[in-house]
C-alpha cells in the first residue's frame, strides 16, 4: 500500500473521483427519467451517448469551441431522441427491442464516423477544472477555495459540466413536480387514457420528453469526450447508457433518487479504481464487476416497484381497452 | 412485453412476410445515405460486401461459420421472446459457455476419447449458459427485476469473470513463460476440434478438387465449399438440428405450448393453472443455454482456445437478436436469416479490405434493421386488427339474423 497517502487523502480522493464519474450518468439518467415518467422506455441511451460524445468531440477538435461542442452533442442527441420518439410513439414499436436497435446504430455509426473522420485517438483541451481561485476573478491573491482541506477539495476542482449535471437534479425535480408540464408528463405515464380525456396530447408530451431525454443523453456523451476524458474512442461508454437506464429504476423514477443512485454507483466505481491505484491485493477484474453486481442487487429491492409509471413501455392508442 | 410483437408476427400473410425484406432494404438505403455523406460510393461498398460473402467458397464458408453462432443465439432469443421475456444477455451467456467449455476441454484433456470429451464440453458450455440465463429469469419471476437491465449487467459480469480467469487460473502457461501475459487460455487438444466439412468429405472419399473435376464458376465454388479445406465445421449442422428441435419443442410439446401461452397472455395462463414464474425461468434458462451452446461451438469448432471475452462473443448476442427478429421469431425462419446476417458480417470485413469502408458500418446497418423491423410491424398489426374487427361485425350480424 502507498505509504505517502493518509486515509483522509484517500477518502477525499475517492469522493472527488466519484463526483466526477457521476456526471455522465446524471445527464443520461435524468433525461431518461423524463421519458420513463411519460411512459416511454428508451433503451437506446447508450447509442445516443456515443453519438453525442462523437459529435461534441469532433466539433471541439475542429473549432476548439467548447460551447459549440456541447451544442452539437445536444443537437445530435435531440435528433436521435426524436427518431426514437417517432419509432416508439407514432409507429408504436416494441420499446425493449427498438432501443437495442438504436444502441447498435449509435455504436456502429459513431465508430464509422470516428474511423472515417479521425482515424486515431486524438485529444482536445476540454472544459478546465475550476479551483475557485481568486486570481481567476482578477484579484491579486494566491487563495484557492479548492485548496481548503477536505471541504474545498471535495467541492472544488471540477469543470462546468460537472456542476451543471448536479444543478440539473433540482431543476428536473421542480419541472416534474411543480409545473403543469410536469403534471402532464406524470399523468400521461400513469394513465394515458385519462390524460387524453382531459385534453392532454399524449403523443405531444411523450415526443417532448423523449427528445429531451435524447438531448441530455447527447450532453452526457459530450461530458465524457470534452469535459472528463477529452478524447473519443470507439465504444468509449462500455455500457454506461444501460447503467443510466438502470439508475432510473434504482432511483424510483425521481431526480433525487437518480442522484443518490448515480453517486452510490460512481463512488463504488471510484473505490474500485483506487483499490487498483493503491495496489491492494484484490483482482482488478473482480473489482470492476462490483458496480454491476450491486446494480442487480439494488434492482431486486422490492419496495420501489409500486412507484413505476403504470403505462411504462406501453404504446398508447386512442380507443384501446 | 414482447406480446404485441408476437401477435403481429402471428398474423401471417404475404404483406407481413415481406415486411422484413422491406426493412432490410430500408436499412441498406439509410446506410447508403450515410456512405454518401462520408463521400464513399455505396454501390461499390455493397457490391464488395455481396461478392465477398456469397460468391466464392471462402466467403461462403465464413458466412456459414458466422451464421452458426448467430443461429444458435437467435434460437435462444426467439424462445425468450416467445415466452414473454427479453434476453439482452446472450453476450454474457455465450462467454460463460465458451469459458466453461474451454475449462472442461483443458481439464479432461486427452484422458477420454475425443468425441466423448467434445460432447461433455458442448453440454457443459450449454448448461453454463443456461444457468447464466436462468439467474435473470429467476430474479424476474421472484423479485420482478426487469430482465432487460439484469441481463445487461450479467453481460458485464461475465466479461469481467472471463478476464479474471484468463489472466489468472486459466492463462496459457506459454503466455506466462514468455512473459507476454496476453489473456488467453492454452490451445485445446486437437482431438477436441469439431470436424470440418472437408474432413467429412475426405472420410466419405471425396478427394478430388473442383478443378480436377473440370468444374468452373459458382459450381466450382459450391463444390469447394463442402469438399476443399475451408473453416466450415459441423457446428453449422448442430445449429440447424437445434433449429428443428426448437421448432418441435415450441410447437409440438406441452411445455413449448405453455411457454408460448405465457408469452401471449401471462394472466390467462396463470388462470389456466400454468406456473408462470417457473416458465419465465425456463424460457430464460433455455435461451441462455442456446447462447452457451453457441459459445461452446465457437470454441470447439473455430477458436480452439478462449481469449478476449468480447472478441469471442463478437457482438453475436446483439446480432443474434437481429437474426431472430428477421426470422419472425420462428426457429426455422432463423436459419435463412442467420445466413443472411452472417453474410452481412463477412461482407463488411471484405468491404473494409476492398474499398476501405470500416466494417463497423455493418453494426450500424444491423441496428437500423432492428429499428425498421420493429417499426414496420405496425402495418401487419393494423391489418390483423382490421380482420378481427370485420370478423366481429360479421359475427354480430349473424346474431341479429338469428
Amino acid at each position: 500500500m502507498n505509504e505517502g497517502l493518509s486515509l483522509t487523502a484517500i477518502l477525499v480522493g475517492i469522493i472527488h473521483s466519484g463526483i466526477r464519474l457521476a456526471t455522465p450518468y446524471l445527464y443520461a439518467a435524468i433525461g431518461e427519467t423524463f421519458g420513463q415518467r411519460s411512459g416511454v422506455l428508451n433503451l437506446g441511451v447508450e447509442g445516443i451517448i456515443l453519438m453525442g460524445a462523437y459529435a461534441g468531440f469532433y466539433v471541439v477538435f475542429q473549432t476548439g469551441n467548447l460551447f459549440f461542442g456541447v451544442l452539437a452533442a445536444a443537437v445530435m442527441g435531440g435528433a436521435l431522441g426524436l427518431a426514437m420518439a417517432f419509432v416508439s410513439i407514432t409507429l408504436q414499436a416494441e420499446q425493449g427491442i427498438s432501443g437495442i436497435g438504436l444502441f447498435m446504430f449509435g455504436l456502429g455509426a459513431s465508430s464509422l464516423l470516428f474511423k472515417t473522420t479521425l482515424g486515431t485517438v486524438e485529444g482536445v483541451s476540454g472544459f478546465p477544472e475550476l479551483n475557485g481561485c481568486l486570481s481567476g476573478l482578477g484579484i491579486q491573491s494566491d487563495f484557492c477555495a479548492g485548496n481548503i482541506p477536505i471541504v474545498g477539495q471535495i467541492f472544488f476542482g471540477y469543470n462546468l459540466m460537472v456542476y451543471a449535471a448536479f444543478a440539473l437534479v433540482p431543476v428536473a425535480w421542480w419541472v416534474l413536480n411543480k409545473t403543469t408540464w410536469g403534471l402532464n408528463i406524470r399523468s400521461v405515464g400513469q394513465n394515458p387514457q385519462a390524460a387524453d380525456t382531459l385534453g392532454i396530447s399524449v403523443a405531444r408530451v411523450r415526443y417532448a420528453t423523449v427528445t429531451l431525454g435524447g438531448v441530455l443523453a447527447g450532453i452526457a456523451g459530450a461530458s465524457l469526450s470534452i469535459a472528463l476524458l477529452n478524447i473519443f474512442q470507439e465504444n468509449m461508454t462500455n455500457g454506461m447508457g444501460f447503467i443510466a437506464v438502470a439508475l432510473v429504476y434504482f432511483g424510483s423514477w425521481t431526480p433525487f433518487g437518480v442522484l443518490a443512485g448515480a453517486l452510490l454507483f460512481s463512488l463504488i466505481n471510484a473505490l474500485q479504481l483506487w483499490v487498483q491505484v493503491l495496489g491492494l491485493n484484490i483482482p482488478s477484474d473482480m473489482a470492476v464487476m462490483l458496480p454491476y453486481l450491486l446494480t442487480i442487487i439494488v434492482l431486486a429491492v422490492p419496495f420501489k416497484r409500486s412507484l413505476q409509471p403504470a403505462a411504462l413501455s406501453k404504446p398508447f392508442e386512442r380507443g384501446e381497452n | 412485453m414482447p406480446k404485441r410483437l408476437i401477435s403481429s408476427f402471428a398474423s401471417g400473410k404475404i404483406v407481413s412476410a415481406l415486411l422484413p425484406l422491406v426493412a432490410v432494404t430500408g436499412a441498406l438505403l439509410v446506410g447508403a445515405l450515410i456512405l454518401l455523406l462520408l463521400q464513399k460510393n455505396p454501390v461499390e461498398a455493397y457490391s464488395a460486401m455481396f461478392s465477398g460473402a456469397f460468391t466464392n467458397k471462402n466467403g461462403l464458408a465464413d458466412t456459414l461459420v458466422k451464421a452458426t453462432p448467430l443461429l444458435l443465439v437467435g434460437l435462444g432469443i426467439a424462445i425468450a421472446f416467445r415466452g414473454g421475456v427479453i434476453n439482452i444477455g446472450a453476450e454474457g451467456q455465450l462467454i460463460v459457455g465458451a469459458l466453461f467449455t474451454t475449462w472442461l476441454g483443458l481439464t479432461i484433456g486427452e484422458r477420454l476419447p475425443g468425441w466423448i470429451t467434445i460432447i461433455i464440453a458442448l453440454l457443459g458450455g450449454t448448461l453454463m449458459g443456461g444457468f447464466w440465463g436462468a439467474i435473470p429469469g429467476y430474479l424476474k419471476a421472484k423479485l420482478s427485476v426487469n430482465e432487460i437491465l439484469s441481463t445487461v449487467m450479467m453481460n458485464q459480469i461475465a466479461i469481467q469473470i472471463g478476464y479474471y480467469l484468463l489472466r489468472g487460473p486459466m492463462i496459457d502457461p506459454a503466455e506466462l513463460a514468455a512473459g507476454t501475459n496476453i489473456p488467453q487460455s492454452a490451445r485445446l487438444p486437437r482431438s477436441l476440434d469439431l470436424p470440418r466439412f472437408t474432413d467429412i468429405a475426405k472420410a466419405l472419399g471425396f478427394t478430388e478438387r473442383a478443378k480436377d473435376l473440370g468444374l468452373t464458376g459458382f459450381q466450382a465454388q459450391l463444390y469447394g465449399l463442402f469438399v476443399e479445406p475451408t473453416r466450415l465445421h459441423v457446428g453449422l449442422l448442430i445449429a440447424i438440428v437445434m433449429a428443428v428441435l426448437v421448432y418441435i419443442f415450441l410447437w409440438r410439446t406441452t411445455i413449448g405450448y405453455r411457454i408460448r401461452a405465457v408469452g401471449i397472455n401471462p394472466a390467462a395462463s396463470r388462470y389456466a393453472g400454468i406456473n408462470v414464474d417457473r416458465y419465465v425461468v425456463l424460457s430464460m434458462g433455455l435461451s441462455g443455454a442456446l447462447a452457451g451452446m453457441a459459445g461452446a461451438v465457437e470454441i470447439l469448432g473455430l477458436h480452439h482456445r478462449m481469449f478476449e471475452p468480447l472478441a469471442v462473443s463478437a457482438g453475436y448476442g446483439f446480432s443474434g437478436i437481429v437474426a431472430a427478429l428477421f426470422g419472425k421469431l420462428h426457429p426455422l425462419g432463423a436459419i435463412p436469416s442467420s445466413i443472411l446476417f452472417g453474410g452481412l458480417l463477412v461482407g463488411g470485413d471484405k468491404m473494409q479490405r476492398a474499398v476501405q469502408i470500416p466494417q463497423v458500418m455493418v453494426t450500424a446497418v444491423l441496428g437500423l434493421v432492428v429499428l425498421f423491423v420493429v417499426s414496420s410491424e405496425i402495418w401487419s398489426r393494423r391489418r390483423a386488427n382490421r380482420r378481427v374487427s370485420t370478423n366481429n361485425s360479421n359475427a354480430s350480424e349473424t346474431e341479429v339474423s338469428v
